[in-house]
């Protein structure tokens, strides 16, 4: 008895083609996806890199000679199915813009300055609840060439795999309150707006540590299997 | 039901958090069993311009068609060296290369076999979800004449963006472009 993965969640993404974001013009597929069966090879999936991960990956502020400059931040959550079960033991990999909204990349040309102390990339492997927890800085906005005056909202990127080949996700998480999210086509791709709170982290005064760091709650929900088991 | 999470695009700079290596050969160094096979290509968008910024990931079972994840519940030899598991980025030519070993069948919805296949997700910027494709082996035409998946595409040429033609050269080698879209777009599936 296998249990597969209902298609009703995909709505939840945005449409590869969302002409705002301009990238996609050129590199979403034309033709209609092919519905396929998930067979074996949907349903298994890389079991990787949780052994890998040293306690200092997931803290940030902690990978070089000194600390880096920027406000200090705390962000963790859960990691659940779409039944609210935890989903343990799941490398989540994240990088980011340092404070002045610029990466570590050559492909970065944006003119504020690198900041010697901050490589911006972390991992960390959830609890048996389901619990991850990263420390970095906030990282700043960054203009980009998509349409005039644009920038994008400070976030945050993370990549996870879940149970199987089907529950790999890669997302942005957003800061509370941030008047750019009007303006991105990459939040607004999401179609639904329930949907689209969800990349967006809550302040949280019991994550955040007294004379230390302001604390961030983001909540990531995995495809979840359907209720209904399929003979297999 | 929770609403999931909505993907986002891995965006151009991935390579900060991303990188590994590592991940490129497969083979854990020559030790997993099997034979060693190279899967190589470029993906290209809709206008036949490389895409020089693109993540591949791959996934695929053993030389014995046995997945190393608990679900794989068949009894079949796992083998210790072999998580099955690969990521590379594409160069500045949109090209890749992953070093592996030739995947064994593995049974699809009932006890019917599916041919040989390796499974692979494109990220790149400008993707806001990743893409879902497999791989097939063209040299492996009677396997791939009955697999539920390549039956599950109608029109014949999408049917052949999923074949990886062999190359001559040792390790045997296999090209397998990935057509983000137009002329000769890979088929793409809805998982
Ligand atoms: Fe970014």
């Amino acid at each position: 008895m296998t249990a597969t993965y209902p298609q009703e969640a995909l709505s939840a993404h945005p449409p590869y083609r969302h002409l705002a974001y301009g990238s996609t013009a050129k590199r979403s597929p034309d033709h209609p996806l092919v519905v396929i069966p998930q067979t074996l090879s949907e349903l298994t999936g890389p079991v990787y890199g949780r052994d890998s991960v040293a306690p200092d990956d997931s803290d940030l502020t902690r990978q070089h000679k000194a600390a880096p400059i920027g406000e200090r931040i705390i962000v963790s959550g859960r990691v659940l199915d779409q039944d609210g079960r935890p989903v343990p033991d799941t490398l989540l990999e994240v990088w980011q813009a340092n404070a002045a909204g610029r990466y570590i990349h050559k492909v970065d040309q944006h003119d504020a300055p690198l900041d010697p102390n901050f490589t911006g990339s972390g991992r960390c492997v959830t609890d048996a609840e389901g619990r991850y927890r990263f420390i970095s800085i906030k990282p700043g906005a960054y203009p980009w060439r998509n349409h005039p005056n644009a920038w994008r909202p400070p976030h945050i990127h993370f990549s996870l795999f879940g149970p199987s080949f089907l529950t790999r996700l890669v997302t942005q998480m957003y800061f509370p309150g941030d008047p750019l999210l009007a303006l991105d086509p990459i939040y607004l791709s999401v179609p639904d707006e329930a949907a689209r709170r969800r990349l967006v982290s809550s302040f949280d005064i019991e994550t955040t540590q007294p004379e230390f760091a302001l604390g961030y709650r983001f909540d990531i929900i995995l495809w979840g299997r359907g209720a209904t088991p399929m003979e297999n | 039901m929770l609403i999931p999470t909505a993907s986002q695009t891995v965006g151009p700079f991935f390579a900060v958090g991303l990188t590994r290596p590592e991940l490129a050969d497969l083979t854990h160094a020559g030790k997993a069993k099997g034979e060693a096979i190279v899967i190589e290509g470029q993906v290209r968008d809709g206008e036949g311009a490389p895409v020089p910024d693109a993540m591949l990931e791959i996934w695929q079972a053993n030389a014995a068609g046995k997945y190393a994840h608990p679900e794989d519940r068949q009894e079949k030899p796992a083998d210790a060296n072999f998580v099955g598991f690969g990521r590379v980025f594409t160069d500045r030519q949109g090209r890749y290369r992953f070093v592996t070993i030739r995947p064994g069948a593995v049974p699809g919805c009932g006890n019917a076999l599916q041919a040989p296949h390796i499974a692979m997700t494109v990220f790149a910027r400008g993707l806001l979800k990743h893409l879902v494709t497999r791989i097939y082996f063209a040299d492996l035409a009677a396997a791939n004449e009955a697999d539920p998946v390549l039956s599950a595409i109608d029109d014949p040429a999408a049917r052949q963006t999923l074949l990886a033609k062999p190359v001559n050269s040792t390790p045997s080698a296999y090209r397998f472009d990935v057509v983000l879209q137009g002329e000769g777009e890979t088929a793409f599936f809805d998982v």
